[in-house]
């Protein structure tokens, strides 16, 4: 399988504080990779330096064979990226803002037509399109953050926190639309969140942050096994806290 | 840029602010015309016409004040509501993080955001010139002749220019600061500044670096006037008042306080009382456009460096 990303000593220093730290890591093509850790622990800075919003101190990244300092524009208009807080113009309608984003990716008006209903689709709000945004809730919200992201038909996309603050039933929508979209178009998914149960629910492989640092990364089976002494079915909960406690 | 340009316009055009706006001050500008129309009719029954009568229409001041004056007055206002909320309510709304992660250069945002400004400027000041042109026509029944509207197209851009200023201002401020209450009050804050508390200022600095102990000493008078005009010359209102008075008024020849004019000077302004030609007039206001100019540009640039080097995060 090939990278679609591969990141080199990665790191990103504020002043003296280094907020992602020497970071070396691949993700393949198809799976769907969860980046854990606590709150400031450097996920959504990657997250930044992956895409080009921000220039790493030091370290090279590639992204789809792009190198995201140099190449912006060819990253950005194959990833899609959710930010933690997405949000809208709550004057225009679902469908507006999405016909909005698909001019700034420079579609023909046909094509743009086709992909906005076909994500209103795959999302569930074809019904509420003409809905203007600032009447959705946040579970809808965050779902048409995603229907944004297909608009681009991205070979990648970076999930910031993609169910916080979402109700029970708002976080197994999103997390079923999340592998949907992996298992059934092919999309690379790079998440990031602090909530444990659900990484484990539908991530192949994992990697640990900690203060700016990969403190350990793989499948969460073998993470179990390495850690587990001698228990084979070890929770990703156990071994968060075994983690966070040694430090 | 384009489609941040034309949505960006689209927002001015159908926002209720621009609503306001236009109407408060197509409002005063008619009810001044009407008044410095009116009273210029009746002040000119029975005279021969003299030359330029349509351009009073801008300069002489009717009850309150003269439309010059109230544009340069509230044209700041115009730049500043366009402006004051331009970035930091996206970023509030974390729209920003969204429009940046598109493939488009970062500098797209600004430049469409501050050339829609610009734009929708251009036509509140555009329709105001014409409204009043037109009510003028009505009132006073004076035809304008050619120099008189080269004088006013003259007038038009440099006041796009100065609205352009205050526009720039806004939106430097909109990037620096996150909170929109706070960006309002600094840009208000600036504005009020430069157009009630300058000549005080400039008044202070004068006194504390030329005192004048003896109003006779003509050497310290000068040197008192010289510093405070050059005190006041640092508000963009005050260069703005001052140039177009004399692109207005083709008989103001010089920007000079009579304190400054030489005796002779003094002597041939009252003896000739030829109208300057246009290229004349704008040789004599040239560094204050150009400084008006350079302000505006220098305006817009920190903002474009300071948005191109700020790191955008959802919060």
């Amino acid at each position: 399988m090939a990278a679609v990303i591969e990141t080199e000593g990665l790191t990103k220093a504020y002043g003296r504080q280094k907020a992602v730290d020497d970071l070396s890591f691949r993700v393949e093509e198809g799976e769907i990779f969860g980046f854990l850790g606590p709150n400031g622990a450097g996920k959504t800075t990657t997250l930044l330096m992956l895409l080009g919003l921000t220039e790493p101190s030091s370290g090279s990244a590639r992204v789809l064979g792009f190198d995201p300092v140099r190449e912006p524009l060819q990253v950005k208009s194959r990833v899609g990226y959710l930010p933690e807080n997405v949000g809208f113009y709550h004057d225009m309608t679902a469908q507006e803002n999405l016909s909005f984003v698909a001019r700034l990716n420079n579609l023909t008006q046909e094509v743009a037509r086709e992909r906005v209903e076909a994500a209103l689709v795959q999302v569930g709000l074809d019904g509420e399109r003409e809905k203007l945004t600032g009447a959705y809730s946040r579970g809808m919200r965050q779902r048409l953050g995603i229907a944004e992201l297909l608009i681009k038909d991205p070979k990648l996309i970076f999930l910031d926190e993609p169910t916080l603050g979402l109700d029970p039933d708002g976080i197994n929508r999103m997390l079923d639309l999340i592998v949907s979209l992996a298992k059934n178009t092919g999309i690379t998914v790079l998440l990031s969140s602090h909530l444990l149960h659900q990484v484990q629910r539908i991530c192949d492989r994992v990697g640990i942050m900690r203060q700016g640092r990969l403190v350990d990364q793989g499948p969460i089976k073998e993470l179990a096994l390495k850690l587990g002494q001698g228990r084979e079915e070890a929770t990703l909960e156990e071994i968060y806290m075994r983690y966070f406690q040694e430090g | 840029m384009l489609t941040i340009f034309r949505k960006e316009l689209a927002d001015h055009f159908s926002s209720t602010r621009f609503l306001i706006l236009f109407c408060l001050i197509a409002m005063v500008a008619l009810v001044t015309t009407y008044m410095v129309g009116a009273s210029l009719h009746s002040n000119l029954a029975g005279m021969a016409k003299p030359k330029y009568v349509f351009l009073y229409l801008f300069t002489s001041q009717g009850q309150l004040f003269s439309l010059a004056q109230f544009i340069a007055f509230f044209g700041p206002l115009i730049g500043l509501i366009m402006g004051f909320d331009a970035v930091n309510r996206e970023r509030n709304a974390g729209t920003l993080s969204k429009l940046i992660s598109q493939p488009i250069f970062r500098d797209a945002v600004i430049n469409g955001k501050f050339l829609a400004g610009v734009v929708t400027v251009s036509v509140i000041l555009l329709s105001l010139l014409l409204m009043i042109s037109g009510l003028g026509l009505l009132i006073v029944g004076v035809v304008p002749g050619a120099e008189e509207i080269a004088r006013l197209v003259v007038y038009f851009v440099v006041s796009v220019a100065y609205v352009s200023f205050w526009l720039g201002l806004a939106i430097l401020f909109s990037i620096i600061l996150r909170s929109i209450a706070t960006s309002a009050l600094a840009a208000v804050a600036l504005w009020i500044f430069f157009s009630f508390f300058i000549s005080f200022t400039s008044g202070l600095v004068a006194n504390t670096v030329a005192p004048v102990d003896n109003p006779q000493d003509v050497e310290q008078v000068m040197a008192h006037d010289r510093i405070s005009r050059a005190a006041n010359l640092i508000s963009p209102v005050v260069l703005y008042s001052e140039a177009t008075s004399t692109i207005l008024d083709p008989f103001r020849k010089t920007t000079k306080g009579l304190v400054m004019m030489g005796r002779l000077e003094q002597i041939s302004m009252q003896r000739f009382q030829n109208p300057l030609p246009l290229d004349q007039s704008i040789l004599v206001v040239v560094p204050y456009l150009t400084t008006l100019l350079a302000l505006t540009v220098i305006c817009f640039g920190v903002s474009y460096l300071t948005f191109m080097r700020q790191e955008i995060r959802s919060v």
